[in-house]
C-alpha cells in the first residue's frame, strides 16, 4: 500500500513526543519523496491517456493516486515537528537540536520567528507586547536565581555585566532571566 | 467530526485499516490487492484499505466502494457495551475506538444512528471513572488505572491529572516559580541516562 513509508515518519515522531527531537530521516524523507514523484508521474501520465483517448474508467486510480500524494504531503510537514520549540526554546535553538534539523525545517523555523515577532509587535500599542514573557503569573519584578551552568557574561538594563558562574546566586529583573531559565541555563530560587 | 490535519494522533488514527468491497474498476492498481495476480483491482474486490483512503474515496453519490464495519461497531459488540461499558478493555478493542467510530459514521450505513448513540453511551458510561481516578491518582504509578482505557479517554486522564498537579502545586506555593521547559528537562534525563549506561 502506499504512503507506508510515510506513516513510518509519523510514528518516529509520536515515540519521541515527550519532546526531544529525533534526527533528522533524511533517508526516509527521500523516499517519501520519490513515491510521490512516481505517482505523480504515473498519473500524469494516465491523465493524457485519459484525455486523449477519452478512458474515463482510469480516472478512479488517478483519484486514488492523488489521495497518496496528499496524504504523504501531510505527514512530512515541517510544522509537526518544530513549531513548539519556539515556544520552548526561544528564539536561539541550542545547537543539539539544530543538529537534528535539515535546511529547510531551519528556514521554516526562521520565518516562523519572524512572523511571531510581527504579530507580537503588533499588539499593545507602540512598543509590542511580548507573549512569550511571563508564562506564570508574576509575583515580583526581581527574582532570585541560581546559575547552573557557565554561561558567561550577562548584561542588564542599567548597564552592569554580570558573570554566571556555575553556583553563584544572583538578584536580577524577572524579566531578564525568563528566558535563561526556560532554557535551563538558571534555576528560580523560592525561598 | 472532522480530523485535525496537523495531529499526530489523528494522521495515525486514519491509517487504521477498513474492511471494503470496490463498487467499480481501478485500473492499472492490481499490485495493491495481494491476493491476485491482476493488473487491475476487479470491481466487487474485497480487500482492506486505510481510513484516510477509504475516505477519500467514498462518495455518497456513486458507487466507488462500501465499507463494511469493524467487529468493535457491530450489533454484538453494541450489545456489550450497552450492557456495561466499564467492562471492556478499549485499549485491545483498537486503541482509537472513538474517534475511528465517529470517522465511520461518514460512510453512510444504515446503522449509523445506532453506532453513534452506543459510542456516545459507552463514553458517559466510562468517563465517571475516568475523571475519578484522574483527580484522585497524586502522585503515584497510573499505568493500572489507563491500560484499559482508549486515546480519547487517556487524553482526558492526562489533562485531569495535569490539573490537578497544578493545583497542588499551588497549594504549596510553587505556582509562580519559573521552570525550565520540559523539552529541557526530558533532554537532560536523557543525557545522564546515555551517561550513565
Amino acid at each position: 500500500m502506499f504512503c507506508e513509508k510515510a506513516i513510518e515518519l509519523i510514528r518516529e515522531l509520536q515515540r519521541m513526543s515527550d519532546g526531544q527531537l529525533p534526527a533528522f530521516n533524511e533517508d526516509g524523507l527521500r523516499q517519501v519523496l520519490q513515491e510521490m514523484e512516481a505517482l505523480y508521474e504515473q498519473n500524469q501520465s494516465d491523465v493524457n491517456e485519459a484525455k486523449s483517448e477519452g478512458r474515463a474508467e482510469l480516472i478512479p486510480s488517478i483519484k486514488l493516486r492523488h489521495c497518496c500524494l496528499l496524504r504523504n504531503q501531510r505527514c512530512i510537514r515541517p510544522s509537526l515537528r518544530i513549531r513548539a520549540l519556539r515556544w520552548e526554546y526561544g528564539s536561539v535553538l541550542p545547537p543539539n537540536i539544530r543538529f537534528h534539523m535539515c535546511a529547510e525545517e531551519l528556514q521554516w523555523f526562521g520565518q516562523y520567528k519572524k512572523s511571531l515577532a510581527s504579530f507580537m509587535r503588533s499588539l499593545g500599542g507602540e512598543e509590542g507586547l511580548d507573549i512569550t514573557q511571563d508564562m506564570k503569573p508574576p509575583k515580583s519584578l526581581y527574582i532570585e536565581v541560581r546559575c547552573l551552568k557557565d554561561h558567561g557574561e550577562f548584561e542588564i538594563d542599567d548597564g552592569t555585566v554580570i558573570l554566571l558562574k556555575k553556583n553563584s546566586q544572583h538578584f536580577l529583573p524577572r524579566w531578564k532571566c525568563e528566558q535563561l531559565i526556560r532554557q535551563g541555563v538558571l534555576e528560580h530560587v523560592v525561598s | 467530526m472532522e480530523e485535525n490535519f496537523l495531529s499526530l494522533d489523528d494522521i495515525l488514527l486514519s491509517h487504521e485499516r477498513l474492511p471494503i468491497r470496490t463498487e467499480i474498476t481501478f485500473p492499472r492498481l492490481g499490485f495493491l490487492e495481494k491476493s491476485s495476480d491482476t493488473q487491475d483491482i476487479a470491481e466487487g474486490t474485497k480487500m482492506e484499505l486505510p481510513l484516510w483512503l477509504s475516505k477519500a474515496l467514498y462518495e455518497r453519490k456513486r458507487r466507488v466502494l462500501s465499507v463494511e464495519l469493524p467487529k468493535v461497531y457491530r450489533e454484538g459488540w453494541r450489545t456489550v457495551f450497552n450492557a456495561d461499558p466499564n467492562v471492556v478493555d478499549l485499549h485491545k478493542m483498537g486503541p482509537y475506538y472513538y474517534s475511528l467510530g465517529s470517522q465511520m459514521l461518514h460512510f453512510d450505513s444504515p446503522e449509523n444512528p445506532d453506532i453513534a448513540q452506543t459510542l456516545l453511551q459507552t463514553f458517559i458510561g466510562r468517563f465517571r471513572r475516568t475523571m475519578d481516578s484522574s483527580q484522585n491518582a497524586y502522585n503515584e504509578d497510573t499505568s493500572a488505572l489507563v491500560e484499559r482505557l482508549d486515546c480519547l479517554e487517556k487524553g482526558l486522564f492526562r489533562s485531569g491529572q495535569s490539573g490537578l498537579n497544578g493545583f497542588q502545586s499551588w497549594e504549596k506555593g510553587q505556582a509562580t516559580q519559573l521552570t525550565a521547559s520540559s523539552l529541557v528537562l526530558n533532554y537532560r534525563k536523557r543525557k545522564i541516562t546515555d551517561i550513565q549506561s
